[in-house]
């Protein structure tokens, strides 16, 4: 490890591999730091993402970082009903271990250093003279100079507290979560679930995402101020023993997910921020692999060619902040005052939305009418529903 | 008061409890959890959300 970078990237989730990777070929020189022993492990994450708008950013998908097409989603009410939908949408289940992986090779094939068991303990930033990053690599204590920062230390990122942005997560906007990769499940491959109960999921749900070869991402989220009475990691033991008695259990973890509004501020002089950690997760669903993706993309190459013009001022790093929030930022702040609504109904109401979709024909359940008749005292909100999902 | 492990073993190093924490009093590396006791205002933000049940508010030993 040098001690002097154009640009440091902590965090080498999709996020930092992907800002890594497009600082890389702009020619500067990166510096890409991840605190655990391998880029991808552990896999704290459900790992679905929408086909299309992950083809958006990988039109070439390699087939070896997908395990499982899903075509067909079924919703739970409270009361047991299930509601299939009716989607046009098809969903790909991602291998992230994998898929972490070749994007930390990508990047380090494109120029940026890569070190793991790195630990970024601490920054200062001098708007004239640089940013100092403070690592330690091991036994070593190393301090690093350069001209930009990208902070894409995901949900528990500090570096942006410490170059004086606000990423601490409102605590009822932290979804705790806890997920099982178990099998065998006798369910159809294609179909994911998704179960609503105020009761077992409060603030959030439940979610079976089918992997392929009989195992399924299983697991739950609950809002942080709830958790006290809900603990997801026993709410899920309490889940898969009434759902799926018997299973077996191949591995297990917990994880967080800021589901919040957009951050108004995710750059400051020297600094940028990218996925998880500037929040640009989609607060209806907790889904965050592909914002993190773009962001970290659009970060890379700004934070490239500031280096470029030897311009790394607050003023010049807007360019991406401007950006995201014209696009993929009105998007979550419409899917942020969606989730405040529906996770505010009861289980009583969730049962008679259910039962009332279910009267209508297939081709009619729709994830827009499902939120057409849940906001039907709130119909200002059903404009952002038709937004955020078409 | 402060947060502590009581049951370190559970602890799956997820990160949750930093992200809430206003202060910025826990640090996390790849298998250890450290309070910086000094910061921390007791608020049990930590304590609520975490998803393992690890944290727990203890009486600091009287000295
Ligand atoms: C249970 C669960 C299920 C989810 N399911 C889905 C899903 O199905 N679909 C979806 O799209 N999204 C899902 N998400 C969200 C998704 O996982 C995240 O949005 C995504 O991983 C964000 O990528 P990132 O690069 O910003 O952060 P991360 O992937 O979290 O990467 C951050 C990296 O930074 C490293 N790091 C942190 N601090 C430091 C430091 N101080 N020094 C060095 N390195 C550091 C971490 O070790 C980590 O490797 C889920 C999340 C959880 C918790
Ligand atoms: S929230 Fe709980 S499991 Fe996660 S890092 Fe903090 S103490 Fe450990
Ligand atoms: S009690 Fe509050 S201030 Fe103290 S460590 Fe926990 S979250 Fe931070």
């Amino acid at each position: 490890m040098k001690n002097q970078y154009d640009i440091v990237v902590v965090g080498a989730g999709p996020a930092g591999a992907m800002a890594a990777h497009a600082a890389a070929q702009t020619g500067a020189r990166v510096l890409l730091l991840e605190k655990d022993r391998q880029a991808g492990i552990p896999v704290r994450c459900a790992e679905g993402v929408g086909e299309g708008s992950f083809r958006k950013v990988f039109p070439q998908v390699p087939e070896s970082w997908i395990c499982q097409r899903i075509t067909k989603a079924v919703i739970h009410a409270p009361s047991g009903a299930e509601l299939p939908i009716a989607s046009r949408h098809t969903g790909l289940l991602l291998d992230r271990k994998r898929f972490d992986f070749d994007l930390a090779h990508r990047a380090v094939q494109a120029g940026a250093e890569l070190f793991v068991k790195a630990n970024v303990h601490g920054m200062h930033i001098d708007k004239a003279k640089g940013a100092q990053v403070q690592v330690r690599w091991l036994d070593r204590e190393v301090t690093v100079t350069a001209q930009v920062v990208i902070g894409a230390d995901g949900v528990e990122s500090r570096v942006g507290r410490w170059g004086g942005l606000k990423t601490v997560t409102p605590l009822r906007d932290l979804d705790a979560c806890a997920q099982v990769l178990a099998g065998p499940v006798d369910l159809a491959m294609d179909t994911c679930h998704f179960y609503f109960s105020e009761h077992v999921t409060p603030g959030g749900y439940a979610w079976i995402f089918p992997k392929g070869d009989g195992l399924a991402n299983i697991g739950l989220g609950v809002s942080g101020d709830r958790c006290a009475d809900a603990r997801p990691y026993a709410q899920l033991q309490a889940f898969l023993h009434q759902h799926f008695p018997g299973i077996r259990q191949l591995s297990a973890t917990c994880g967080g997910v800021p589901c919040c509004a957009p951050m108004k501020k995710i750059v400051s002089d020297r600094l940028m921020l990218a996925g998880d950690a500037a929040h640009q997760v989609n607060p209806l669903t907790g889904g965050g692999i592909v914002n993190a993706l773009i962001a970290g993309r659009l970060a890379g190459k700004i934070a490239g060619q500031a280096v470029q013009e030897n311009d790394c001022s607050a003023e010049r790093l807007r360019e991406y902040e401007k950006t995201w929030q014209q696009t993929e930022g009105v998007r979550q702040a419409r899917a942020f005052r969606l989730k405040q609504a529906m996770f505010s109904l009861n289980d009583e109401r969730l049962n008679i939305l259910a039962d009332t979709v279910l009267n209508l024909p297939f081709e009619k359940r729709t994830i827009i009418n499902i939120f057409k008749y849940a906001l039907l005292k709130k119909p200002s909100l059903i404009w952002d529903a038709v937004k955020v999902f078409t | 008061m402060k947060p502590e492990q009581s049951l370190p073993i559970r602890c799956d190093f997820c990160g949750a409890c930093v992200a809430v924490c206003p202060v910025d009093a826990i640090q996390l590396d790849e298998a250890h959890w450290r309070l910086f006791a000094e910061r921390c205002t007791q608020c049990e933000a930590c304590v609520m959300v975490c998803p393992m049940n690890a944290l727990e508010m203890k009486h600091e030993e009287p000295v």
